[in-house]
């Protein structure tokens, strides 16, 4: 499918490899870049189990209160909003980098969109940790109830997968700065895109389910 | 956070609590020096170093697989005529091991046995075996096959340590909460098996996605799926199982960890804590390994019988989909390991008949096995030798699993023998024998010559006598009603057969040359 653009030299879906190294290069750029996303999109399969782990184990101690304080008392749902809008502005701005490291090749428009996804990531995970210490000031500590560990282990563990997937953003603009968008800054780009999305989906769940059932139910 | 991980070290971390365990972390710290000082002897840090622990040839990487599962196989299997010796002597008398030590030995061996001997055995063969089989340089990930590497060996080095300096779970291989919880098993025990099991699983899971990409991606120009060998299409399966699978223990473990390091209430007993989800969710990794653990031995059967016979492989196309059958089907009987923790009758039986199930694909299998045979010029070497035993021993250990599935007898035999009998039943020849049967297999392309047939044969003959001696008693009496990782016992009529299965270990067989 993505063959097809232009004759520019192979490309996989999603990005487009230098075509400026000799034939044979490209070919074994393309297939390295193929295994990489295909492995990890596996891997995000499996990361989707834990996370349906969490979501479950959630969905099974929602009674589990324990006298303590429940959803209606903890959760702030404007907050919890703008942390949603935050992280679907991210992804829509994800996906503005990863077109600009395709189509129009340029090193700085995609280090630009992949910093304001970057901006807008620090700015969801300022949120939740202001949620979290609301939570923790209003009695609802993790140790409270079965209930509470569930919803924080299922909220931080999100939280950390943002954490995580910010300091792997700052570690490829190391990279970038220093090679360019080569093949292998390219696919790491656009896996860490993948992981970028894949949380923003997860946090669509934790929304849904977390906050909205918790707060209007 | 009452202690960091794994406790604080004083005179009571070491092991005088019975002279058992006294003897046995001294032999582990006598065989670590030994080898440390032989490796020096040799010259050898140089070599060991470049050639090996840091290498990413998926070759050298599967042997040390099997190295590593070796070491452990010797430790729990040692573990296991002790414990046996125990029981055999323990009649209306306490026998020679403190109870503490007893649970400690049961949770090692089946930890071992499960994560530390048989993953590693097959992970290793896979490494050596499938990408030579498909036509593919190395595995997708070279790097992450070695953390990999690193990662279950870390997790068997803890459980070594555990040996030395402190001391283990005495909560079983499966460490149900809330026993495990903190208020209940205070000590440094369920850390150390914690983090043994959440280091091999990440471990695992790696494996498992590396596989999986390697077979899909890596193979070569012509290899289509269906002209792959049957061991890679168990290799495809055990990888989706793992990927699958593995999270759910991941989980699991560190949500225990979680209630023990961080005061949370998953699976307490207080503040809303539900065990059940811990069960769960153990099972629901527990019910796939158990098929990780046998398929890759299907796959190994349907390379020797086909070799042996001189004859192609019988049914091809029926034994890759009873592989992937039993793949899909794995996921949906998890419940059978708890037929009787309170749900619903109805519950039961539909877990009880997807269970039963299973035996249908299994069937196909052994058939073709057998078909496969006929009429070949069968040479009766020792890979052949162990998958006849296997078609044999298996279908007595399948029968008693059908047995099993059906909920109104597993409350009769639940934690009894019989239970034991059945799940060593079906390991020993449809994980072990499969293994050992590759290892005899495959040893002459990984090191230039063939094992000794005669002593394979001893071997053999030692294993599968004992396996026999030591389980198939173990039926009768769990039937009888003897509850499993029983210390002692007092009951008359399970005593003699007891007493008669302490003859089992013969593992003298590892690494016998020409």
């Amino acid at each position: 499918m993505a063959q097809s653009v232009q004759g520019k030299g192979p490309s996989h879906i999603g990005i487009r490899l230098s075509n400026s190294a000799p034939a044979s290069h490209r070919e074994e750029a393309r297939t390295q870049a193929e295994e990489a996303l295909f492995g990890f999109w596996i891997f995000l399969m499996s990361d989707l189990i834990i996370f349906s782990m969490l979501f479950v184990t959630y969905a099974t101690m929602g009674h589990s209160l324990a006298g303590g304080p429940g959803p209606h008392e903890l959760f702030d749902l404007s907050s919890a909003a703008w942390e949603t809008v935050a992280l679907l502005a991210s992804s829509f701005t994800c996906g503005l980098a990863t077109l600009a490291m395709r189509y129009d090749r340029s090193l700085a428009k995609t280090l630009l969109w992949f910093a304001i996804t970057l901006f807008l990531g620090l700015v969801f995970l300022s949120l939740e940790l202001h949620d979290f210490m609301t939570m923790a000031s209003k009695g609802g500590v993790p140790s409270r109830s079965g209930w509470l560990s569930a919803s924080w282990a299922l909220i931080a563990t999100h939280g950390l997968h943002v954490t995580s997937g910010c300091i792997w953003m700052l570690i490829m603009f190391v990279q970038a700065a220093k090679f360019g968008l080569d093949p292998l800054v390219q696919t790491r780009f656009m896996r860490l895109a993948l992981f970028w999305h894949f949380l923003d989906i997860i946090w669509i769940g934790i929304f849904s389910i977390v906050y909205l059932l918790g707060v209007l139910s | 956070m009452r202690h960091f991980l794994l406790g604080s070290l004083g005179y009571d971390a070491l092991p005088f609590y019975s002279t058992i365990a006294t003897l046995a972390a001294s032999v582990v710290v006598l065989g670590a020096l030994a080898v440390l000082v032989f490796v020096t002897w040799l010259k050898g840090w140089g070599t060991l170093w470049s050639g090996w622990l840091t290498s990413v040839d998926h070759k050298k990487i599967g042997i040390m697989y099997v190295v590593v599962s070796f070491v452990m196989m010797a430790r729990a299997v040692a573990e296991a005529a002790v414990m046996r010796s125990q029981q055999a002597v323990a009649y209306n008398n306490p026998g020679f091991i403190p109870p503490e030590h007893f649970a400690q030995l049961f949770t090692t061996h089946g930890t071992i046995m499960i994560f530390f001997m048989a993953m590693p055995f097959l992970i290793g063969i896979y490494n050596f075996v499938l990408p030579l089989q498909i036509g593919a340089r190395d595995v997708s990930f070279p790097v992450m096959n070695s953390i990999s590497l690193g990662l279950t060996t870390a997790g068997a080095v803890l459980l070594m340590i555990s040996l030395c300096i402190g001391k283990f779970s005495t909560g079983g291989w499966t460490g149900y909460p809330p026993y495990t919880e903190l208020s209940f098993s205070p000590g440094v025990g369920v850390d150390y098996w914690i983090w043994a099991l959440t280091l091999s699983s990440v471990g695992n899971t790696m494996t498992g996605i590396n596989f999986a990409v390697t077979v899909y991606k890596k193979r070569a120009p012509g290899m289509t799926l269906f002209r792959m060998p049957l061991f890679a299409w168990t290799a495809l399966c055990i990888s989706i199982l793992m990927i699958f699978a593995m999270p759910p223990l991941t989980v699991a473990t560190l949500m225990l960890a979680m209630d023990r390091y961080l005061d949370m209430h998953f699976f307490t007993n207080d503040l809303g804590g539900n065990m059940m989800n811990y069960i769960n969710m153990f099972w629901l990794f527990g019910h796939p390994e158990v098929y990780i653990l046998i398929l890759p031995a299907f796959g190994v059967y349907s390379e020797t019988i086909a070799t042996f016979s001189n004859k192609r492989l019988y049914g091809y196309t029926s034994l890759v989909w009873a592989t992937v059958s039993i793949a899909v089907l794995s996921f949906t009987v998890w419940l059978h390991h708890f037929f009787t923790m309170g749900q619903d009758g109805n519950v039961n039986a539909v877990f009880g008949i997807a269970t039963m199930l299973i035996a249908i694909p299994t069937g196909v299998k052994i058939y073709d096995w057998l078909l496969t045979m006929v009429r070949g010029r069968i040479r009766i070497s020792v890979p052949m030798l162990y998958a006849c035993a296997f078609m044999m021993l298996f279908v007595v250990g399948g029968a008693t699993g059908v047995m099993l599935a059906n909920p109104g007898f597993d409350y009769q035999v639940h934690n009894t023998l019989f239970l034991v009998a059945h799940f060593h039943n079906m390991l020993i020849p449809g994980l072990l024998f499969g293994m050992l049967s590759a290892y005899h297999y495959w040893f002459p392309k990984a090191f230039g010559f063939r094992l000794h047939e005669g002593w394979g044969r001893v071997v053999f003959g030692c294993w599968v006598g004992g396996f026999i001696l030591a389980f198939m008693p173990l039926y009768i009496v769990g039937a009888l009603g003897m509850p499993r990782r029983s210390r002692n016992s007092s009951r008359p009529s399970t005593n003699p057969i007891s007493g008669s299965h302490s003859v089992a270990p013969c593992w003298c067989w590892p690494l016998l040359p020409a």
